[in-house]
């Protein structure tokens, strides 16, 4: 008689599932970010690494308070909080006082996340209202750009001998100054938001999210064509509006959050295009000289109604009756 | 034939360690546990006793019911009882308990049956006790029995796109020309004019072996289907093959298509050609704890614990036995449950494999959207089933759900999608009864 065995597992198919999940795609996520993190410690110095730990620290804590606070259950292990605070400090100045960026960690984490259900619940992505929110209250701070001997020399050419800021290459655009060369721009030898600067480093990380399937391409292509052909139409260098400003930061790892974008392909290219859009058009048209994150905000807030036109077409008939 | 529509699926990994083996025998069991449910439709009362002496394709066991299919004693031997006990589906059935004497004797009725006519094909494909050998169970002589030259197109399914099964595959590889003989004479005695196998192109050796035995043949061709699951399943294949669309609470009849699975034919034809019934089924057994992973034929009724004993025992303590493929199949309580005709495979699979999946929220990743080969939406179905909201769901086309997993596989937060899917088409087809 063989050995019998009476107290098996008994689960609903299927009993085997793809290796990707939450978490891992949060660290793909995190992982896809380092190169974008080392041009800035380049040429930001160690600070860009301070701020990014710090953020890190302040939207874990937040992710940790707020669940225990509301009583739910410990979620920070998903790391969706790190990615969170890491994206936010590549959003802010590299020397934003470290109390302001905690700031926008709790509107991040707290109002905008956590409120609203937590992880999947949020109608906007959580770094970019939290960095709006310190662009709008602290607009000082937020607009205070490093400049160093690192940087192209049409950043330091505008600056005042041992200015320690200056403008950004949209900055000196807007004011009609020479801007640094498509090359300096791509490579990120630049001033700017601190992780936004390298294009080079963001579209490597980029290619990592695509090749590790985290992300589709669909946004990230159709947001960035967007910007090329509405530069040409302006008249503008496609190439500079491209590398210039939180255009890759944000087409790259801001409008591909998978919460506040629309779920189908079709409805990502919309998504896409109406980024690029709405981004070219307050850069050209709007007092500010940057639009990225007002114009994936504004996306964000259309997406279900992206997704409901979308919608994918059920395989059946094309009569639609079904025969009995 | 060009497709307007590329279906979608999920690249599952294939785990056919077992493929090139070829399907041995196992020696009969100390007793086997006949069911009398094997089927779907009628179950079958038991024709024999405690003390009679059977041998193998006796009938047994037999149903008046228009959908049903007879059941014939897999070993020669005593009838010792007939119980009540556990099915693999977990209820409580008749089963005809029968101590094997080793010998394998044939009844005296098993003779090849005379085929004259359309009635004759019928009466034969009915008393081969032969059902949908891919899973479903439904009676062989049912399915055949249709208005001879309504139908326009047979579908042979060879997919077998689960991962780790390989049972067809050996079969096609194995019996290329009785198969071939099989879906002829349907062919002939249901007036069908094409037939088309669909097989997976992962097995090309199976592919090769039919256009081999075919060539000439222009009624008959061999599909290579995608490497994509669900290509087996029936609304896809008739669709990769047939170009046609088949819907929910529409049969392949109503698209002039029947579909089979090819180890049915095999084993119908095998009726015609021998008269010896459906008395046994070939299975893969594997999954990552079997000692010996291979190919067996197990006569109907033999425990599955006496299977896996056969095939070396296991490694280690089993937490999940998992009866199909690990896509579809259902894990069974317990081991000591009888082998029915539709098993393809016992997935035998330790703690880590069998660890419950930590349920997490909705990314809104679309990867189940991508994934859905019925192009349905599962994360807005899944949001409706949370709601109970009845309207969306139907809305949602919920009903069109084919159960075959591929959302839930790739879902990174883990959700259960398609068994909320199954809750969901109750609640709909309950709503709608009201």
């Amino acid at each position: 008689m063989a050995e019998r065995h009476t107290n098996l597992i008994v689960a609903s198919a299927p009993h085997v599932a793809a290796p990707a999940n939450t978490t891992s795609i949060m660290r793909d996520v995190l992982i896809a970010l380092i190169p974008a993190l080392a041009v800035s410690t380049y040429v930001f110095g160690i600070r860009a690494i301070i701020l990014s730990v710090c953020c890190i620290i302040f939207c874990v804590f937040f992710e940790w308070i707020s669940r225990k606070i509301m009583k739910r259950d410990n979620t920070i292990g998903d790391l969706s909080a790190a990615v969170t605070g890491l994206i936010l400090a590549f959003n802010l100045p590299v020397r934003l006082p470290i109390w302001m960026a905690a700031v926008g960690c709790f509107i991040a984490i707290v109002v905008v996340k956590q409120i609203f259900g937590g992880l999947g619940q949020n109608f906007a992505n959580p770094a970019i209202v939290g960095r709006i929110a310190l662009f709008i209250g602290f607009a000082g701070p937020m607009a205070s750009w490093v400049i160093n001997s690192k940087m192209s020399p049409a950043i330091l050419a505008v600056a005042e001998v041992d200015a320690v800021t200056g403008a950004t290459p949209l900055g000196l655009l807007a004011a009609g100054q020479q801007v640094p060369t498509n090359l300096e721009m791509f490579l990120g030898l630049i001033s700017g938001s601190m992780g936004e600067i390298s294009a080079a480093a963001l579209i490597l990380g980029g290619i990592y999210l695509i090749i590790r399937k985290v992300i589709s391409p669909a946004i990230p292509v159709s947001f960035l064509a967007t910007v090329a052909v509405l530069s040409l139409v302006f008249g503008l260098d496609p190439i500079f509006q491209l590398c210039a400003g939180g255009v890759m930061l944000g087409a790259i790892f801001m409008a591909t959050d998978y919460v506040t974008s629309p779920i189908t392909t079709s409805g990502r290219i919309i998504f896409g295009i109406g980024c690029g859009l709405f981004t070219m058009l307050i850069r050209v048209y709007a007092s500010y000289p940057e639009g990225v994150s007002f114009a994936i905000l504004l996306m964000n807030i259309l997406t279900p109604h992206i997704d409901r036109l979308t919608r994918h077409k059920t395989f059946k008939p094309a009569e639609g009756g079904a025969a009995k | 034939m060009g497709l307007t529509k590329r279906l979608n699926g999920v690249h599952v990994d294939h785990s056919k360690n077992t493929a090139g083996m070829a399907i041995k025998r196992m020696e009969d069991p100390e007793k086997v546990y006949i069911p009398m449910s094997q089927n779907i439709g009628a179950p079958c009362k038991p024709l024999v006793k405690a003390g009679d002496a059977v041998k193998v394709g006796q009938l047994i066991g037999d149903s008046e019911g228009r959908i049903s299919a007879p059941i014939h004693s897999s070993v020669s031997g005593t009838v010792e009882a007939v119980i009540q006990g556990m099915t693999q589906y977990g209820k409580t059935d008749t089963s005809i308990v029968i101590k094997s004497d080793g010998k394998r004797e044939l009844a005296d009725t098993v003779v090849p049956p005379e085929i004259n006519s359309f009635e004759d094909f019928i009466n034969a494909a009915r008393d081969s006790g032969v059902v949908g050998l891919g899973g479903a169970s439904f009676p062989m002589a049912a399915k055949l029995n249709i208005k001879p030259g309504s139908v326009d197109y047979l579908i042979i399914n060879g997919a077998e796109c689960e991962p780790y099964i390989t049972v067809d595959h050996a079969v096609m590889v194995t019996y290329t020309r009785d198969i071939v003989d099989g879906i002829r004479n349907i062919m002939k005695w249901l007036q069908i004019p094409n037939a088309v196998i669909g097989i997976e192109g992962n097995k090309p050796d199976a592919i090769a072996a039919f256009r081999e035995v075919l060539a000439g043949d222009s009624a008959i061709k061999v599909h290579e289907l995608r490497q994509i699951y669900p290509q087996g399943a029936e609304r896809v294949i008739i669709y990769e093959t047939t170009g046609r669309v088949v819907s929910y609470g529409m049969l392949p009849l109503n698209a002039g298509c029947i579909v089979s699975n090819v180890s049915s034919v095999l084993k119908l034809q095998h009726y015609i050609k021998t008269g010896v019934p459906l008395v046994s089924k070939a299975v893969t057994v594997d999954g990552n704890i079997v000692v010996n992973p291979q190919n067996v034929e197990v006569p109907i009724g033999t425990m599955i614990s006496d299977v896996i004993e056969y095939c070396g025992g296991l490694k280690e303590e089993p937490k999940k036995i998992v009866l199909g493929g690990p896509m579809m199949g259902r894990a069974i309580p317990r081991d000591d449950l009888a082998v029915m005709k539709a098993n393809s495979a016992i997935l035998c699979f330790n703690g880590d494999f069998a660890q419950q999946r930590k349920e997490t929220a909705c990314i809104n990743c679309g990867r189940c959207v991508a994934t859905c080969p019925m192009s349905l939406m599962p994360a807005k179905i899944s949001r409706a089933f949370k709601d109970k909201d009845v309207e969306a769901l139907m809305e949602l086309d919920v009903l069109y759900c084919m159960d075959c997993g591929s959302c839930a596989y790739v879902c990174p937060a883990r959700k259960p999608l398609n068994f909320e899917f199954r809750q969901a088409k109750a609640m709909v087809m309950e709503a709608s009864k009201k």
